[in-house]
């Protein structure tokens, strides 16, 4: 399994060529406290850079891209209910969609772990 | 951030880790470290200390030292009735233009200070105070005068149901205070305020009018309680939404008539009158009479989605109705809430309607204000 981030703080992990994508703890603690989490549909078919959902937090709207192009398989229907959780556990249980990977190779223009700590010290 | 001015409280909103953010020209606390959601529980479950220094304090009084002339003279300029305030008394009114427009709503209190009870102490917002205190000066006749109090006197509001509790352990005469009423009381062996309980949250409370160079005393003080917490812009936003209270320059402004933004209320029955003696008279009996055509609303969205200032309102069928002025998360409701203008036949409570958030009509229902009971104490 590998991790990777975009710049917009999404992370994308990867086992075989399916990817589990949310947004990073810092990109939670910068968007404040999340209240609701619009998803795409399963089936939906988003290239590289497409929106595929909408955090809302008290303060405003922000979409989020698709870390690599792919068909959503599954949203994670527990932030329905309890949207905090990308608060609490950004990196874990408040991911948000799993996707199946079209191109792997469009994982290779991301960073990993290490270079996006680097990114966000630079911010 | 550049030219913006600081309230006395600055450094102490540093210290407790405030994130500060222009508005209206001074940097101030948009949240502190619990964030917008946690502040605002607090709030309504105990006590939130807020800043509010950045908004505009002006005392109005009569060169022969009487209150009718003083009282007389405001009234040209406000809806409200002025004259008939006791010693101690608080109004919320408008001012408004000739139009009728609204230029500004404030608090006018008549001092309940001996010895200066003929004295008008007005509490006006923080965008439009430059503005406020040129009309007034323009507009009240000579031998009424209008001494501003930005200089001297910082505000602070400290709201939630301990607020009697923290504020009545310095002073227990608060605590008899009723609703809209003030006094000015000792509240240390050096520190004197104007306290008036009142606020913008729908909480009981109150705000506190004290000397630039004993206002960080004071709040220090006041946050050695336990139920005390700082709150920022953002949690005073989301409770004043809640609480179905107008913002100015959002819901409110030269563009509407007090009719149409629900302040009715704020009116008494002998200024309704076309020919009532103050400036847009004719506009407010023209919309009495002929139901203006739109009206401010409470606007609960069902689902999560979040309808934000400027959403547009539709009806079931698809056509535009109006347009959402203040909405938001509503923490103690849970989810969604909003206020705006929809035209009249679609303002009775109940009717369901459509608001368009990223291209997509959401169900909405229009629903009476506020979000939340007000938690006022009456006496």
């Amino acid at each position: 399994m590998s991790l990777y981030f975009t710049q917009d703080h999404e992370w994308i992990r990867v086992d075989g060529d399916i990817g589990t994508v949310g947004i990073s703890p810092y990109a939670a603690r910068q968007l404040g406290d999340v209240v609701y989490v619009e998803l795409p549909g399963i089936g939906a078919n988003p290239g590289r850079g497409d929106e595929i959902a909408v955090v809302e937090s008290v303060k405003a709207a922000s979409e989020i891209y698709a870390p690599v192009g792919g068909e959503i398989t599954e949203v994670n229907k527990a932030l329905e209910d309890d949207p905090g959780t990308v608060n609490d556990s950004a990196d874990e249980d408040g991911w948000f969609l799993r996707m199946k990977l079209s191109d792997m190779s469009e994982l290779e223009s991301l960073m990993d772990e290490a270079e996006y700590r680097e990114y966000c010290e630079g911010l | 951030m550049g030219d913006c001015k600081q309230t006395k409280l600055y450094n102490k909103h540093v210290a407790c880790g405030g994130k500060m953010v222009p508005f209206a020209g001074y940097d101030m606390p948009v949240q502190y470290v619990p964030g917008i959601v946690g502040e605002h529980l607090h709030t309504r479950e105990k006590c939130g200390l807020f800043d509010v220094s950045h908004m505009g304090q002006c005392f109005i009084g009569a060169g022969d030292g009487t209150f009718e002339t003083a009282a007389k003279a405001l009234e040209r300029l406000v809806p409200a009735d002025i004259q008939s305030l006791l010693p101690g008394q608080q109004r919320y009114t408008q001012l408004l233009n000739d139009d009728g427009g609204i230029l500004d709503d404030l608090m006018v209190s008549r001092l309940g200070t001996r010895g200066r009870d003929h004295t008008l102490y007005l509490v006006v917002n923080a965008g439009c105070k430059a503005r406020d205190f040129v009309h007034l000066k323009t507009c009240l006749p000579d031998g009424v005068n209008i001494s501003v109090g930005d200089d001297t006197l910082s505000l602070i509001a400290l709201q939630g149901p301990k607020a009697p509790d923290v504020l009545g352990a310095l002073n227990p005469a608060v605590r008899n205070l009723v609703f809209m009423t003030g006094a000015d009381v000792p509240l240390t062996d050096t520190i004197r305020a104007y306290v008036s309980r009142s606020g913008y949250t729908g909480e009981d409370g109150y705000e506190i009018s004290v000397k630039h160079g004993d206002v960080e005393a004071l709040a220090g003080i006041l946050l050695e309680h336990e139920a005390v917490e700082m709150a920022g812009l953002g949690a005073r936003d989301s409770l004043r939404m809640e609480a179905g209270l107008c913002l100015y320059g959002h819901d409110i402004g030269t563009h509407v008539s007090p009719i149409e933004a629900g302040l009715l209320w704020s009116i008494p029955k002998h200024r309704r009158a076309a020919n009532a003696n103050y400036m847009g008279a004719a506009r407010i009996a023209a919309d009495i009479a002929d139901r203006s055509s739109r009206r401010l609303v409470g606007i609960l969205p069902h689902g999560r989605a979040i309808a934000r200032e400027h959403t547009e309102v539709h009806d079931l069928d698809g056509n535009a109705i109006g347009e959402i002025t203040s909405g938001g998360f509503g923490p103690s409701v849970g989810g969604p809430v909003a206020m705006g203008y929809v035209a009249r036949p679609f303002t009775k409570v109940g009717t369901d309607i459509h608001v368009i958030v990223r291209g997509k009509a959401r169900p909405a229902k229009v629903v009476k204000l506020p979000f939340i009971t007000h938690n006022y104490f009456r006496g």
